[in-house]
């Protein structure tokens, strides 16, 4: 099992290797300052996702939800809309990036745990109606957001317009140091529960049984989830199928039911998909497609087919 | 000893139990028989605080059941609720190994792991140690969630019906691995079970519920009988007197 990880971990090291590289022309201090960001906030990006759908699948006790098929993303974009119109895009532009950034983290947190903690607990036995109701809610506030951007003033609608489609090719860098700092954070979090999570993954009656409390448990995680999302969504915007993506292609290279084992996979493959699609997408196939286009549709196929394998 | 004092439930306005006063243990196989919607697995669920008391008290050696922190209760008491599924890919040796948890919060000693082994082998599960568990069969399965639990090591073992899915030779197995168990560590087993003849051969006490309050309370000769059979299950059948043990004619 580790050496799986071990080739991983070069492949990946390959990926970063050829994105820092190939086509790189002039001053190699400026290419490799110039890159290395945005690879930097392409492996966050996937370190954040992947984990985040990752644990988010184990205190739900299922493979087939995740936090943007709930609508975490939408909510965020939801949150961040209302922001700009109640504040005016020249308070919202005024303040700094990093504040605002925080102010929506903060928010997004409050209320996903509001909506989606009381959505679990009620509904978790049911998955069929878990995942109605998290497309439900996520039409809901696309919506509701589409709304707001419709009712604003267009100079206000250009601030938030960016942030809502999802772009691995213009990652914002401003709020970089920031979301470093957060997705630490929040991973840090998550690795020190790593045990934990291994039995709220039983669901909640062996969990119970063992000492585990998933109530608790499912309020700390969400907390965490709610994090990343953010920052994954600051970053890049909204991307749908890609943590369900990293987190079925983990089950099939990782099958062992320890987090210690299944977190350090997850982010692995997360930054070989980011990493190496960006590459290819990017400086080979020059633009033409975006790489959110693809991971979309390869996601969107493994939510399909998870779901028709389901009902048989 | 589990001391359950007055307690009630109710469900959407619906009477589950009606204060229940109730002392198991130490030591014995108890069955908990009654119609369905008696209340025996909510009684379960609640000693195992899978659900939340709403009113009365039960304390588990001392140990109040929803005030004492969920890890040291877990040390105290094991239940397998019924119809487990568990969506992630485990081996049995890997489910088997979660019973240990309690004690060693995810970093196993070599006892844990001595444990484990022997927990496999108490339960027939050495061949099928590295399956994976939806490959089994339901009776395997059952197998392998009883010894997760028996690998819990608590002295108070709560099962919910864990004779659904077997078949009878399966169904006696696990009934006498689970009288040894009481007879030899002094363990106390309460069961919930469908089959009375089940109950009357293997506790060493039947408690019969219905409508959530407790009709009769003794050992398996002198309450298993016509009469309750027509009080609790509201049917007449025959009881006889088998090698000195009561057996109903179903």
């Amino acid at each position: 099992m580790r050496d799986r990880i071990a080739i991983l971990g070069l492949v990946l090291l390959a990926a970063c290797a050829a994105y820092l590289s190939i086509g790189a022309r002039g001053d190699w201090g400026f290419v490799l300052a110039f890159r290395g960001q945005k690879l930097a906030g392409l492996l966050l990006v996937a370190l954040a996702m992947s984990w985040a759908t990752l644990v988010f699948q184990t205190i739900t006790a299922n493979r087939i939800l995740t936090p943007s098929i709930m609508g975490f993303d939408a909510l965020y974009l939801l949150l961040l809309s209302a922001l700009v119109w109640g504040l005016g895009a020249q308070t919202y532009r005024a303040m700094p990036a990093q504040g605002l950034m925080a102010a929506n983290v903060f928010l997004l947190c409050g209320a996903a745990l509001a909506l989606f903690g009381a959505l679990l607990r009620s509904g978790r036995d049911d998955l069929m109606r878990l995942i109605l109701t998290g497309v439900v809610l996520s039409v809901l506030f696309r919506s509701v957001t589409a709304y707001l951007q419709r009712v604003i003033d267009p100079n206000e609608y250009a601030v938030i317009q960016a942030a809502s489609f999802a772009r691995f090719s213009a990652i914002e860098v401003d709020v970089l140091g920031l979301s470093v700092v957060l997705t630490l954070l929040a991973c840090g979090a998550l690795w020190h529960i790593r045990h934990r999570l291994d039995v709220l993954a039983l669901g909640p009656l062996l969990s119970t049984s063992l000492g585990e409390a998933p109530a608790r448990g499912q309020w700390h995680v969400l907390i965490l989830v709610s994090v990343l999302v953010s920052v994954s969504t600051a970053l890049v915007g909204p991307v749908t199928f890609f943590g369900l993506l990293v987190t079925s292609l983990t089950y099939q290279v990782m099958n062992a039911p320890r987090h210690a084992l299944l977190l350090p996979t997850a982010a692995l493959i997360g930054g070989i998909i980011l990493v190496g699609g960006q590459t290819v997408m990017e400086r080979l196939l020059g633009l033409a497609t975006p790489l959110s286009v693809v991971v979309e549709f390869l996601g969107g196929l493994v939510f399909l087919a998870l779901l028709l394998r389901r009902q048989r | 000893m589990i001391d359950i004092e007055g307690v009630s439930y109710r469900i959407g306005g619906q009477d589950i139990l009606r204060d229940v006063s109730l002392q198991m243990g130490p030591g014995g196989v108890i069955a908990l028989v009654g119609p369905n919607g008696a209340g025996k697995s909510t009684l379960l669920s609640l000693i195992a605080r899978l659900n939340a008391l709403q009113s009365g008290r039960i304390t588990v050696n001392g140990l109040p059941v929803g005030q004492v922190a969920d890890d040291r209760l877990a040390r105290e008491l094991a239940i397998l609720p019924q119809d487990l599924t568990v969506t992630i890919r485990l081996t049995v040796r890997d489910l088997v190994g979660f019973g240990r948890y309690p004690y060693h919060k995810g970093r196993p000693s070599e006892a844990d792991d001595a444990l484990v082994t022997q927990a496999l082998g108490n339960f027939d599960l050495q061949d099928l140690a590295d399956r994976v568990l939806e490959t089994l069969s339901g009776g395997q399965r059952q197998r392998a969630f009883v010894a997760m639990a028996y690998a819990q090591d608590t002295a108070y073992l709560l099962l919910d019906e864990p004779l659904n899915n077997l078949d009878i030779a399966a169904s006696r197995a696990l009934m006498a691995r689970l009288r040894a168990l009481a007879i030899e560590k002094g363990r106390t087993v309460v069961i919930v079970l469908h089959d009375i003849n089940y109950a009357a051969a293997y506790a060493d006490r039947i408690i019969a519920l219905k409508g959530g309050m407790v009709i009769a309370d003794g050992a398996p000769k002198q309450i298993v009988t016509e009469g309750l059979l027509r009080d609790v299950f509201e049917t007449d059948a025959k009881v006889f007197r088998v090698d000195d043990r009561s057996v109903v004619l179903v």
